[in-house]
């Protein structure tokens, strides 16, 4: 089902009625220069705090903190940059990022929300009004009053269903010039030939008239499509600001000039400076500079590389100890990042291969109301010879089997679902991942960044002599490095304090060095300290002349991660590991975490076969990772998660985005998703029932529109408070 | 039945009325962020519409 976006709902009424009503919400549509995040805001004394001390600034026109969305809109004078806004919020004790106000594509989303909303109170007002005259006209208005009173319904129903409507007459149009069904179809001919019918009767002082039906038809579905937008506006809110906090900027050298500019306005050729702690912007060639990066989020290896003049560089590397001045030799499509990306679009059906419930019911409902409906024409028809009867009837078995408990039965239980898990941590992207969940047999994890974090820890601190460590968090705590910075945190966390050296500098993409009363020493890398490398991940520390110590570091379990495969497997589910990594690494994880399956060295077009060969087998898979090399296998798998801390290009990929930084959710996502499903079926079958006693009725010329009124309203509320039993 | 010449249209202008609100309040924002809405009212700053 889809939303159709429209431009502005100029056809509700209040546009007449508050002219100035329009002019304030285009105005607050229209999107503030600069957004911050501000996650962790949360009472009054946070908002006026934050306000006034922007306001403060003399280049903030007006700032307006949202506490629902945790962010600030900033309407900023031109040379106000977010940096130094940014730095003003932290500055208020307050944690604030920036975000990339062009991947805040929330206006779309809100405008198709406010329309459906506007839709669905016309439709709720003019239900409740023509339901009151309809009450009055079954409980006994006669002659006059009664046509009186239809007339009046007619009145309140034509321009409402013709404004409220809209969204199913267009998706019916957009099918039937297709020359396909869906469930839109059904609906529209339901509510335009009731209303036909009603009319008809009304000129003729007939009897029933099926007004307040066609309106709480109306009504119902759009209640049910309102549900599930905003399940999917709220999901797609939380992604754009993951992605927006990445700022798509780069810092050129032009002349020997530093400027901030859009990674789409770089060029071939260009020299771009990338800071520790950066990640590259485009493919490149180092000019100057060493450094290490980190290449993880591309390849799957934990430890970080050496980067010299000369080695080519690829877009998403991170730049870890040194400033790198980098030759732009591959540009926006053309890079490995973006042809990565390709290799996503080839794999990409795991999703299009599946067909949800709904469409499944759909594709049974649609035609067959169509044939019963058609049939109870005919045959009444041939029985009466009387058009009016026929047409009567033939309405009144459109109405009652309309899909109005369809039409609630799976966004209601999916809102609930889904807001469930948004409680626990998880995003839930795409429409029928739950359902897909809800099948997995098979779950495949990446290591580097998905069960680990990808940072390491240091293991054998108590191994080493005490002025070693001391004199090992002397050379460390200056560096950013993940060995010394995991050295760093073991030391401080067991107690040890730096010893006094001189002279310390970091020789980027070697070691740190500096002198100890008088003797030279050298915390790196093991060619630079004299020391044979070890098979674990190590770092040597070089004192004078002596034989270097080994400090020996293993990657970090996230966590969760052991809980999470530890449940995964009792519920009888095959764990598979799948890593870029060396052959000992991923081992030893296996090993570590229980996993009897394990695949090491694995290119990204290896995982994404190995994949499609499993559900060649006939496995539903479960994929979850981050990296850049699992994207294929991600877009590849039955359904995928990623952690929030993945590649934007693998969040893009993937169906459901782990928020937190626990894993522990994902074995009861995969239980709620399996109750969620339970409960979709529930609801087909409590529609189906509800359809076999009622359509026997309609056919047999018995439904007035009490009957049908009763009927759809029951069966509607019946399949909500089931949606609402999976809390 | 004299009556109903008076009842139906106020129920009908009631309704009307209380849609029309409803549309206001939607299309000037005031569903954007209901938790800090709730909030603000504990704020001593004199904020009675939102500022752009």
């Amino acid at each position: 089902m889809t939303v159709p976006m429209r431009p502005s709902p100029s056809a509700c009424p209040a546009c007449a009625a508050a002219p100035a009503a329009e002019a304030l919400a285009e105005r607050a549509l229209k999107p503030a220069q600069i957004a911050l995040s501000l996650p962790t805001i949360h009472c009054s004394a946070c908002i006026s705090k934050i306000e006034r001390g922007l306001n403060a600034h003399p280049g903030v026109r007006g700032a307006r903190v949202n506490l629902t969305l945790k962010r600030a809109s900033i309407d900023a004078a031109p040379e106000v940059s977010a940096e130094e806004l940014r730095t003003l919020v932290e500055g208020l004790g307050f944690e604030a990022h920036e975000l990339d106000g062009a991947s805040l594509g929330a206006t779309a989303t809100g405008r198709a929300g406010r329309d459906l909303l506007m839709r669905l109170a016309v439709a709720g007002f003019a239900s409740m009004n023509v339901m009151l005259l309809s009450v009055s006209v079954w409980s006994g208005a006669e002659d006059a009053t009664r046509d009186m009173f239809h007339w009046i319904s007619a009145a309140i129903t034509l321009p409402a269903i013709a404004f409220s409507g809209q969204p199913f007459f267009r998706n019916a149009w957009a099918a039937l010039s297709k020359g396909r069904l869906n469930m839109d179809v059904p609906i529209t001919l339901a509510i335009v030939l009731a209303i036909f019918t009603s009319l008809w009767e009304t000129v003729l002082s007939g009897e029933h008239a099926y007004f307040d039906a066609a309106l709480a038809l109306t009504f119902f579905l759009l209640a049910g499509r309102y549900l599930d937008h905003r399940t999917r506006a709220i999901a797609r809110s939380a992604a754009e600001e993951l992605t927006a906090l990445e700022v798509p900027r780069a810092t050129r050298l032009r002349d020997g000039v530093e400027a901030q500019v859009n990674i789409a306005e770089l060029r071939l050729g260009d020299l771009i400076l990338v800071r520790p702690g950066g990640r590259m912007p485009v493919d490149g060639e180092i000019v100057t500079g060493t450094s290490e990066i980190d290449r993880s989020l591309l390849t799957g290896e934990t430890l970080p590389v050496f980067a010299g003049e000369g080695q080519a560089v690829s877009a998403g590397e991170v730049n870890l100890t040194g400033p790198l001045t980098i030759r732009a030799t591959a540009v926006g499509a053309d890079t490995s990042l973006h042809r990565m990306a390709d290799l996503v679009a080839i794999a990409e059906s795991g999703r299009s291969r599946y067909t949800s419930l709904a469409d499944k019911a759909a594709k049974l409902y649609a035609p067959g109301v169509h044939i019963l409906s058609a049939l109870s024409f005919l045959g009444w028809y041939l029985y009466t010879w009387d058009m009016r009867t026929a047409l009567n009837i033939a309405a009144a078995v459109l109405i009652i089997t309309c899909p109005c408990a369809l039409g609630l039965a799976v966004p209601a239980v999916t809102t609930a679902a889904s807001g469930r898990l948004f409680r626990r941590g998880m995003l839930i992207k795409h429409e029928t991942a739950l359902e897909r969940l809800a099948q997995v047999d098979t779950v495949v994890f990446d290591k580097t960044g998905t069960l680990t974090t990808g940072t390491p820890q240091l293991t054998n601190l108590a191994a080493l002599p005490r002025r070693a460590v001391e004199c090992a968090l002397a050379l460390a705590q200056g560096s950013s490095h993940p060995l010394a910075r995991a050295i760093t945190t073991a030391a401080r966390d067991g107690g040890f304090a730096a010893t006094q050296l001189s002279d310390v500098t970091e020789v980027p993409g070697y070691g740190t060095r500096g002198l100890w009363s008088g003797q030279e020493v050298r915390l790196g890398r093991a060619s630079w300290t004299g020391a044979t490398p070890l098979a674990d991940t190590a770092s040597f520390l070089k004192v004078g002349d002596q034989a270097p110590l080994a400090f020996i570091f293993a990657d970090r379990l996230r966590p969760g991660a052991a809980e999470a495969v530890e449940a995964l497997k009792s519920s009888g589910k095959t764990v598979i590991l799948m890593s870029g990594d060396t052959t000992p690494a991923v081992e030893a994880l296996a090993l570590r975490l229980g996993i009897p399956h394990w695949v090491a060295e694995a290119l990204p077009a290896d995982k994404s076969a190995r994949i499609q060969a499993l559900s060649g087998e006939g496995a539903h898979v479960l994929m979850v990772g981050d990296g850049l090399n699992d994207t294929a296998a991600l877009a590849a798998a039955h359904v995928s998660i990623s952690p929030a801390s993945a590649l934007d290009a693998a969040r893009v990929a993937s169906d459901i985005v782990l928020l937190g930084n626990d894993l522990t959710p994902i074995a009861a996502a995969c239980d709620t998703a399996q109750s969620a499903t339970r409960r979709i079926r529930e609801n087909f079958r409590i529609a189906t029932i509800y359809n076999m006693i009622a359509v026997p009725l309609a056919v047999a010329g018995l439904a007035t529109p009490l009957i049908a009124a009763l009927a759809m309203s029951l069966s509607s509320i019946t399949v909500s408070l089931n949606a609402l039993r999976l809390r | 039945m004299n009556i109903l010449t008076y009842l139906i249209p106020i129920s009908l202008i009631l309704g009307a009325v209380g849609l029309v609100a409803f549309i206001y309040t939607v299309k000037s924002n005031q569903y954007d962020d209901p938790e800090g809405d709730a909030r603000r009212i504990l704020s001593d700053d004199y904020d009675d519409k939102p500022k752009q």
